[in-house]
């Protein structure tokens, strides 16, 4: 009898296709994402090198941090000329070393991780990396799916593989029903409130419970998006009948024949009774409340009823980092978080951009309009989820609110496109990092689940979002 | 790559903890295509000023440390994106050494493939060197990775635990693709049995 393993351990080994002495193995990498920022330098080391792509039908590549979100966004005259160098350089080396490639121009364009699910890419028991920490989303489907650096994006493009030694295993356990108002999001920025954002360094995290198994794949998405903002490389979820439902019938999901041969694999992914973690965390997702981030790190999390905590209630480093970011934020200690004003809203990102969040929204908006002055926007996470919530009539919720509707990327998640926060703005965000400077320069962001972001749209202040419900 | 076997420099004191890879490189720099050129970058947001002047309260912007090659930081350093800027903007500044209770994965990783060595020791030694690193550029250190040991300015020796295979490649400068293409046997036989177990892949 073999001893019991983890979800984790089950991916691992069916993936080593090497293994040193010293326990250095070559990871095999079944599927590879690329986008234009972290790319070029490894597509122009193969070339230098005289190397091709190993496997380019696994190789999915997508312009995506850059891209405008405006309309008529195929002019290249709406992007800086460094913003265009790169989407070009995408643009050659997709075409040149014959990857897939969604073009800003195909509507199934929009945020990497967004469109690996969508067409199917994405897989059980697989494993996913990408020159991008929040890789970490496709592990919603039980695939090992971690970000990686350039240098390892050429070593992947190169070899198909990755030089990787194995993580130790970390199971969150969100036990119980969540209560209405309470999302997805709240349970990963919770989870990382409790955590810490190094809590989960050298970790790969299962998440499990009946409050993750209840949730939709979006909602898993959101969950294992955010793996990385605890430190955890790569988050899990155990695939099921939610998870094959949802892959059925997509475009690179497996076809009938090699259907049935792909679910007896995939139903053997699960942990087995008895297998070791070496860290467990359990939350009560009864006790979840909706929560909101007062400062420049995502560990800063607590409930919309808090308030600003007092830099010397922390221990450590913390204490001076905690003064910092009330300063960068513009905020008292002791303030009511509702009390904090919002300038301007962010619906989107690879946390936050798929159907269900912007459903999420759109059903707090209606009927409804956003505060006079407040700039709000809906990046849509593809151009398919874009099109769907048209079809819904989602859109026209948003327009008739006050929101503006853009085209799919990850827009203000980085502001690395036009979409930016100027020095002092605040922003109620449902992206996944609150980092000084990361929506713009000087700018200020409440990371919140889609539903808190559209009720801080209605309100202009962090509001709790059960208030309008 | 370039070998990394031992050297003598300053080392720069940045206790803050969870210091990003968005503090270490912000996004507008994430715009080039090329791997160099980013040292004038680093740390951008908290090394000048709005109007593009140096900010003098910056470590590395003091006199005495402006020719760091080691940093001594806080707990979680490169925390955040997977951008290989980070580590690129820091070797291209003159970086070798980081030195911290711990670091993020991905950051920690991307620090070898560019030929810099990012160090993990317990508080109270990263405290020694914290406060070593306040005396400024009379206070050198020394790190040697054969023998697995930073000296302090004062003599006393830390020794540090690295793995065996990343350290065996910075020593020798190897190039991972490379070392990699040599199991391209493995890499199909493996490829070869996944085509009848998991034709679907």
């Amino acid at each position: 009898m073999t001893a019991p393993k983890t979800l984790y351990d089950k991916i691992w080994d069916a993936h080593v296709a090497h293994e040193s002495e010293d326990g250095t193995c070559l990871l095999y990498i079944d599927r590879h994402l690329v986008h234009e920022v972290t790319s070029p330098q490894a597509f122009e080391g193969l070339r230098m090198a005289g190397r091709k792509v190993h496997s380019p039908e696994k190789t999915i590549a997508v312009p995506d941090h850059n891209v405008p979100t405006t309309a008529g966004r195929e002019d290249p005259s709406q992007m800086t000329e460094e913003s265009r160098i790169q989407v070009e350089a995408l643009d050659k080396n997709a075409r040149e070393f014959g990857v897939h490639y969604y073009p800003v121009s195909d509507v199934r364009q929009g945020i990497v991780h967004i469109v690996g699910p969508e067409q199917g890419w994405t897989l059980p028991g697989m494993t996913v990396v990408c020159g991008d920490s929040h890789t970490a989303t496709h592990g919603a489907f039980g695939a090992l799916a971690h970000g990686i650096g350039t240098s390892e994006v050429e070593h992947v493009l190169a070899t198909q593989t990755l030089i990787q030694k194995k993580s130790k295993n970390m199971k969150v356990e969100i036990t119980g029903k969540l209560k209405p108002g309470v999302t997805a999001k709240d349970i990963t920025l919770a989870v990382i409130g409790e955590t810490g954002t190094g809590g989960g360094t050298g970790y790969v995290i299962e998440y499990c419970g009946e409050a993750i198994r209840d949730l939709s794949m979006e909602g898993r998405m959101t969950v294992c998006n955010m793996a990385i903002e605890g430190g955890a490389r790569a988050g899990l979820i155990a695939p099921d009948e939610t998870t094959f439902e949802y892959i059925k019938g997509r475009p690179h999901a497996p076809k009938a024949g090699q259907w049935e041969q792909a679910m007896e694999w995939w139903k053997t992914l699960f942990t087995d009774e008895g297998a070791h973690f070496d860290k467990v965390v359990t939350l009560k997702g009864e006790e979840i409340e909706p929560v909101v981030t007062w400062g420049t790190s995502p560990e800063d999390v607590l409930p919309i009823s808090g308030v600003v905590p007092a830099p010397e209630s922390f221990k450590g480093g913390k204490v001076e980092a905690a003064k910092r970011a009330i300063e960068y934020m513009g905020l008292t200690a002791g303030q009511k978080l509702t009390d904090i004003q919002i300038d301007t809203v962010f619906i989107g990102s690879c946390t936050n951009g798929r159907i269900e969040d912007l459903r999420a929204a759109a059903e707090i908006l209606k009927g409804k309009k956003i505060k006079d002055g407040m700039r709000a926007m809906v990046v849509p996470g593809s151009g398919l989820v874009r099109a769907q919530a048209e079809e819904e009539g989602l859109a026209d919720i948003f327009k008739e609110a006050g929101f503006e509707w853009r085209m799919a990327g990850c827009s203000m998640c980085l502001a690395m496109n036009p979409d930016q926060l100027s020095e002092g703005e605040r922003c109620a965000s449902t992206s996944n990092r609150n980092f000084e400077g990361r929506q713009g320069y000087k700018g200020r962001t409440h990371l919140v689940s889609p539903a808190m972001a559209a009720a801080a749209a209605i309100t202009g202040h962090l509001t709790d979002v059960r208030d309008l419900m | 790559m370039e070998k990394f076997t031992k050297f003598t420099g300053i080392a720069a004191p940045m206790p803050l903890v969870n210091i990003d890879t968005d503090m270490i490189i912000p996004k507008g720099f994430l715009k080039t295509i090329k791997r160099t050129g980013l040292g004038v970058h680093a740390f951008d947001e908290m090394r000048y000023n709005t109007d593009g002047s140096e900010n003098p309260d910056f470590v590395l912007n003091k006199p005495a440390y402006r020719k760091s090659e080691i940093l001594v930081a806080g707990d979680n350093f490169g925390c955040g994106s997977s951008r290989e800027h980070a580590p690129w903007a820091l070797a291209d500044f003159g970086i070798k050494v980081v030195i911290s209770t711990s670091f993020a994965d991905i950051f920690f990783n991307n620090c070898f493939k560019n030929g810099m060595l990012p160090i993990v020791l317990p508080q109270e030694q990263v405290d020694l060197l914290m406060k070593d690193a306040e005396k400024g550029e009379n206070a050198r250190v020394t790190v040697d990775l054969d023998a697995q040991e930073i000296t302090a300015s004062d003599g006393e020796v830390i020794k540090f635990d690295v793995d065996a295979f990343k350290k065996h490649c910075l020593l020798n400068g190897l190039d991972d693709i490379g070392l990699t293409m040599e199991k391209a046997a493995s890499i199909a036989t493996f490829e070869n049995r996944m085509a009848a177990e998991r034709p679907w892949v």
